[in-house]
């Protein structure tokens, strides 16, 4: 019952953003100066998020050294726009990105 | 809706057909990375919540309802501590800024009549997985098929979290350590990936910008490090670019 009451709080504190988004949202046109501007500023915002997690991350993926978390990013990058098929595109980057850092675990983490 | 030509057979209407087709495709769309690194991120939390103590049906209603990662991970981590509702309504919203310019630009680039009650349904399936591509693929879609097409990609993700906050509940301690790394992996790997398809010259500059000033200013200043880079650098980018377009614009 309490939990209820703790996931109902948290659920209300992050969808008054949300909330907020919509109301505003409609004064909005996307073919304003201010549109690009908020767009700018989104993209800064997650990509300053990622490349935090990257470069500095807390917990489990602090365990694997910084270059071999930029290998399997290099790697998974490089299939990305790599420009023959079939190996290019989304999923094929993130399977290797993942199985490199499968990889990167069983050589860097002492299994427990 | 009224149609130049009225035709006198009363058939389904062709928008319905349109629209059914977008919602189809968003679903697809969405079947593919986006619900892999989702439900990947959901059972990350299944299995945190699991350690700290909650139930399992309040670990996948916190996904459902919450539906945002770090808030659903702070009010797990209050709660194994104990706290009040207050508290964890106002540490959920500090992490939940981002909603905000998230909504603001994907919202504005739907029809205005086709976002009147639905929108405020629309902004809780909004997660930084479909706000990335619902601001990729909806320069490329017609402005009616952008509802539908979010609507069919926007479900199909929240749909996943239910699945996967389960199933990292259920396997909470049994999954080994190098398969685990991978699932936290893809998050990050999933963003950087998709940046490679930002084509306009002020967004890539502001990945540019955001991309050298997160781990910076998280250096400095942790807490305010999303807002910073945020601001700084697409402040930085949006200048540089209008000083570009300007520069072009004036020469003949």
């Amino acid at each position: 019952m309490n939990e209820l009451i703790l996931v109902l709080a948290a659920a209300l504190g992050t969808y008054s953003w949300r909330f907020l988004g919509v109301v505003l949202s409609g004064r909005i046109r996307t073919d304003s100066e201010f549109f690009q501007w908020i767009s700018c500023v989104t993209y800064a915002m997650v990509a300053g998020l990622v490349l935090r997690i990257v470069i500095l991350p807390v917990g489990l993926l602090a365990q694997i050294p910084l270059f071999a978390r930029l290998v399997c990013i290099g790697v998974a990058l490089v299939v990305m726009v790599w420009p023959y098929r079939p190996f290019r595109g989304l999923v094929p980057a993130i399977l290797v990105g993942a199985v490199l850092m499968v990889g990167a675990g069983l050589h860097f983490v002492a299994p427990a | 809706m009224s149609t130049p030509h009225p035709s006198p057979e009363p058939t389904v209407p062709a928008s319905d057909v349109q629209a059914q087709q977008a919602f189809r495709r968003g679903a697809r769309a969405a079947l593919a990375a986006p619900a892999a690194v989702l439900f990947a991120g959901m059972m990350g939390f299944g299995a945190l919540s699991q350690s700290v103590g909650m139930s399992f049906l309040g670990s996948i209603a916190a996904s459902a309802l919450i539906y945002a990662l770090p808030g659903q991970i702070v009010m797990a981590e209050m709660m194994a501590v104990g706290t009040t509702g207050l508290l964890v309504s106002l540490a959920a919203a500090l992490t939940a800024a981002r909603f905000l310019p998230m909504t603001l630009t994907v919202m504005p680039q739907i029809p205005s009549h086709h976002r009147s009650g639905v929108a405020f349904f629309m902004a809780h399936l909004l997660a930084m997985t479909s706000w990335a591509i619902a601001v990729r693929e909806f320069p490329r879609l017609a402005p009616d098929d952008r509802r539908p097409y979010f609507l069919g990609f926007g479900l199909v993700c929240w749909g996943v979290c239910i699945p996967g906050t389960a199933l990292g509940y259920l396997l909470a301690g049994h999954v080994p350590g190098p398969l685990t790394l991978a699932l936290v992996f893809l998050n990050p790997l999933f963003f950087l990936l998709n940046f490679t398809e930002v084509r306009p010259l002020g967004f890539r500059l502001a990945i540019l910008f955001g991309a050298v000033l997160g781990p910076l200013t998280y250096l400095l200043t942790p807490g305010y490090s999303l807002l910073l880079s945020g601001l700084l650098g697409g402040s930085l980018a949006y200048g540089l670019h209008r000083y570009i377009r300007n520069q072009q614009a004036e020469r003949p």
